[in-house]
């Protein structure tokens, strides 16, 4: 079955585990439809200077808003600018928000994690103490003061944001660690006079493969909610550029009115990418740890 | 148990201090409470209100001063509205607190139903159906939701069969004396939804998983043996060892559920603690976040207490600590 | 002990479970007799099927499990029964214990709240009162001290032991007629180990119940058995009173459980404890013929691996299933 945690001292990956893993990801189908999904989302976006059938902000005040038709296939806003380009534009800042967020969170909170778990002592004391102040401390407010300090940009979102979601990953890998350190294959390690570094670096990681992919996809799709009803609520992104939660924010106007369908696809394309994250992170869990009561 | 409870208590009397100073210093790093001050031509007025708020001294000074009057009930005057900050918070924990209390008491009650169900029916297509929706409630943005609600709950049904008042209402809520219990439910339902999609979806994907734990275990397996009738094995036995773990989900996510009050308020224009807020930082009404945010990590830090005492209730292993 | 009731009666009995790698087969071709007051050990390695066994006598297997063959109570037909009837029966006529207790028992309820839900259960109309008085005086006759007070310690507070014994009281709080012991003292040290058979002998002379105990140790069950069937890979092997089975071992399979024992008069100094060779085989992949064959030291080509060996009796009430069962025990090894 796993393979991870039953052989002897040096719990190293070996080049068949990969195998192993990829081969599980694959089969559970959801995942891997996601993963699929989720690339071309992203290519299509990024690739927005390219693709997209009109040029971003291009205005059409003539036409106005309209429904989707053969020339605009999602319709015009009230600008009379295409609004598939629009979303695609908007696009690209949402997802670089999510993963940007992702990747810094993840990083300073396993970083912090597995020095705290590990290494323990007041070090590891302070670092938890501060992740319990956070759990206090209302974070649209902690959220609202930062930006409000630096003003909004998607650079300092990405980085209030993450300051808020290190916590998360810092807990769980602290956990993972310790109980890790316990376990008989690292006392051998350190019995045959490995040290610290080496042990963190070839033996707990590898094990906490599982919990920081997981993680990570949680705070990918937890950043991309974030940021977009940062948006929406007017501290987010600010115009001239605009995210997916600031389409939102000015279709909200129009609840009620024949141009409520501005308020459907900017919706949809946070749904189907969050979907698609969530997907990817069962699988991966799923992968990685099949023992686990699976959702 | 007393013991326990005390414990608790007092470590989480530092931890609110603790906050209160980071949130004091975060603030008035950020905002100036002066201004509009500073926008008038009147030198000495500038002066006379910096040395009133002694913002001329170090930050702790300044932190012990404001302590002093906080902890005395003299939270300052707003810079919005003119009245006092006490009496604005006061007013806006009411709305909150009740679509706080009704957002808790619906999003428990039918998580833990979905919960029930799911893992006793694992694998039907009612699983199937509601794991699907839960993926949903999680995946969108809750706002979101909250408009289409309004779209297709509210204004379509009024559109399409020629209503005078949409069927379900959406803008800010009325109390029971003004129209009635049902008027008030009517006000409630939108904004009460809106709320707590996410943590339904959430919790009942949890409280599955817990479940599903609860009834592969040992001791399902020694009460089925002993004969005890399946429903008394599913609520005695399963659902009572999966409370524990539960409640603690929801204590934690009752943090997160301040955010989604902010939102919702703002889409239903409600006059709550969120809508509070907004205005003020909006505003940049420092007066008011500030006192804001205390309230507001007080009652985080109550919820998390009632969390461990209700974790300790339910699970008697946990109170030997 | 011949001439006692026959309580239980187990013939023919095969178990199988769908798999993603096809039909895996626990158990397939069990029988035995159980009489009213003996003690019969049911003894084989993991994966042997003895406690498969066991569940299907409770009927407690999962859904997919295919369950064949035919299980008798005095008599009356269990397996097949619906699952209310089979309730009624469930620690009433038919109790377990079973292994571990620190998980067997529900660790949010009271020690006597547990008690008292095996006799509400089934007998409905005693009162609250009438239910902990009960409750008290079963965890008196296990030997709890202080059971008024113990009675309402959740499980976590009670030594490893005690535990067990609160399990033996839950399974003996209605009489039942016969007691299912799934290895009662594999999780418990050695000096525990002898206490809990102790309390298990002292139920059964008070009560006067049958008791089925399965486990993997000899050891254990020469204390306490009358009778002993051996399991190996789903199958009997042999099936013995204790004394016959232990001196006049007529099973290959047996003999090599009995070596590996490891015993203070042999002079096994310089000697590594013997083990039986190899592997027993994985559930969806049996070897054609007698199961033992491929690990066997005396195995004949041709007749070993052919077909399944029969019973073949060796003497009263003892029989073994060995195709060579009179000629194994001169050669040497």
């Amino acid at each position: 079955m796993t393979t991870t945690r039953t052989n002897g001292p040096a719990e190293r990956a070996q080049p068949g585990l990969t195998r192993q893993l990829l081969k599980r990801f694959v089969h559970h189908r959801i995942a891997l439809t996601s993963l699929i999904v989720l690339a071309t989302l992203m290519m299509v976006c990024f690739a927005a200077a390219w693709i997209a059938p009109y040029p971003r902000g291009q205005q059409d005040l003539l036409t106005g808003p309209s429904n989707p038709s053969q020339m605009h296939w999602l319709g015009t806003d009230e600008l009379g600018r295409d609004f598939l380009s629009e979303i695609l534009y908007a696009g690209q800042i949402s997802l670089a928000i999510g993963l940007a967020v992702a990747v810094l969170s993840t990083v300073v909170g396993t970083v912090l994690g597995a020095v705290a778990g590990y290494v323990g002592g007041w070090l590891g004391e302070l670092i938890m103490r501060v992740t319990d102040l956070f759990l206090v401390v209302p974070a649209i407010a902690l959220l609202a003061v930062i930006l409000e300090g630096l003003g909004p940009s998607p650079v300092t979102i990405v980085l209030a944001l993450a300051a808020l979601g290190w916590t998360y990953m810092a807990r769980v890998v602290r956990a993972e660690v310790l109980s890790l350190r316990e376990r008989d294959f690292v006392h051998a390690a350190r019995g045959i006079g490995a040290s610290d570094t080496r042990i963190i670096l070839s033996h707990l990681l590898p094990n906490l493969a599982g919990v920081i992919a997981v993680g990570t996809s949680l705070a990918v799709a937890s950043a991309i909610i974030a940021e977009s009803t940062l948006s929406f609520l007017g501290f987010g992104v600010q115009s001239p550029q605009s995210s997916w939660g600031t389409m939102l924010n000015q279709a909200a106007g129009y609840v009620g009115t024949s141009q409520v369908y501005l308020l459907y696809f900017p919706g949809l394309a946070i749904l189907v990418t969050v979907l698609c994250v969530n997907f990817i992170g069962d699988g991966l869990r799923d992968a990685l740890d099949p023992q686990r009561t699976n959702l | 148990m007393l013991t326990f409870i005390a414990k608790r208590t007092l470590y989480s009397v530092p931890v609110v201090f603790v906050a209160s100073f980071v949130l004091f210093w975060a603030v008035r790093a950020t905002f100036d409470p002066l201004a509009k001050l500073r926008q008038s031509t009147d030198p000495e007025a500038l002066d006379r209100e910096i040395a009133r708020l002694g913002l001329d001294r170090s930050i702790p000074e300044q932190y012990l001063l404001w302590l002093r009057s906080f902890v005395t009930g003299d939270w300052g005057t707003s810079t919005r509205t003119g009245t006092p900050v006490v009496d604005l918070i006061g007013q806006a924990l009411w709305p909150t607190a009740q679509l706080a209390f009704w957002g808790l008491l619906v999003a428990i009650v039918i998580s833990g139903l979905i919960s029930v169900y799911s893992a006793v029916r694992q694998y039907s297509v009612g699983d199937h159906a509601l794991t699907a929706a839960a993926y949903i409630g999680i995946a969108m943005p809750a706002f979101w939701f909250g408009l289409l609600l309004i779209q297709f709950l509210a204004l379509w049904p009024k559109d399409v069969f020629d209503l005078d008042d949409p069927p379900l209402y959406f803008i800010g809520l009325h109390s029971i004396d003004q129209g009635g219990v049902v008027d008030y439910a009517r006000h409630l339902v939108l904004p009460v939804a809106t709320l707590v999609i996410a943590f339904v979806a959430a919790w009942s994907r949890f409280g599955r998983a817990a479940m599903l734990d609860a009834l592969s275990s040992d001791y399902v397996r020694t009460a089925r043996a002993k004969g005890v009738p399946r429903r008394q094995v599913i609520w005695r036995h399963a659902v009572r060892n999966s409370l524990a773990p539960f409640v603690t989900v929801v204590a934690l996510d009752a943090a997160v559920m301040i955010g989604g009050l902010v939102v919702t308020e703002q889409i239903f224009a409600i006059p709550g603690m969120g809508r509070l807020f907004l205005q003020s930082l909006v505003a940049g009404d420092v007066f008011v976040l500030l006192p804001w945010m205390i309230v507001v990590a007080v009652a985080v830090v109550v919820c998390n207490l009632v969390a461990d005492i209700g974790y300790a209730l339910l699970d008697p292993r946990v109170r030997l600590r | 002990m011949t001439g006692a009731e026959v309580l239980l009666e187990v013939e023919d009995l095969s178990i199988s479970f769908p798999t993603d790698e096809g039909l895996a087969r626990a158990v397939q071709g069990v029988s035995f007799v159980l009489r009213a007051g003996e003690t019969m050990g049911l003894v084989g390695e993991s994966g042997s099927g003895k406690s498969m066994t066991a569940m299907a006598i409770m009927g407690l297997l999962p859904t997919s499990a295919v369950v064949e063959g035919s299980v008798r109570l005095r008599g009356r037909e269990l397996l097949g029964l619906s699952e209310s009837r089979y309730r009624e029966i469930r620690g009433s006529d038919i109790a377990v214990v079973f292994q571990d207790a620190l998980t067997a028992l529900n660790p949010v309820m009271t020690v006597g709240d547990q008690l008292a839900e095996a006799v509400r259960v089934h007998r409905p109309d005693t009162t609250a009162a009438q239910r902990r008085a009960r409750a008290v005086e079963l965890l008196d006759i296990v030997g709890i001290p202080s059971p008024h007070e113990r009675v309402n310690r959740f499980p976590h507070e009670f030594s490893g032991g005690m535990r067990q014994r609160v399990m033996i009281a839950t399974s003996i709080a209605n009489e039942p007629d016969l007691l299912i012991a799934d290895e009662p003292t594999t999780a418990l040290d050695v000096t525990v180990q002898a206490q809990i058979l102790e309390v298990l002998r002292e139920v059964q002379t008070r009560t006067g119940t049958t008791v089925l105990l399965i486990t993997h140790d000899l050891g254990v069950v020469a204390g306490v058995a009358d009778r002993v069937v051996v399991m190996y890979a789903g199958g009997v092997v042999e099936a013995a009173d204790i004394e016959p089975l232990f001196y006049d071992t007529a099973h290959p399979y047996t003999a090599g459980l009995l070596a590996s024992l490891p015993r203070l008069d042999r002079r096994s100094r310089d000697q590594r404890l013997y083990q039986i060779p190899g592997q027993p085989p994985a559930a969806t992949n049996w070897p054609q013929g007698c199961r033992f064959a491929p690990r066997c030291a005396h195995v004949r080509h041709g007749l070993c691996d052919e077909d399944v060996p029969p019973p073949v009796e060796v003497g009263r009430g003892h029989t073994a299933h060995c195709a060579r069962v009179d000629v194994w025990r001169t050669e040497v090894e």
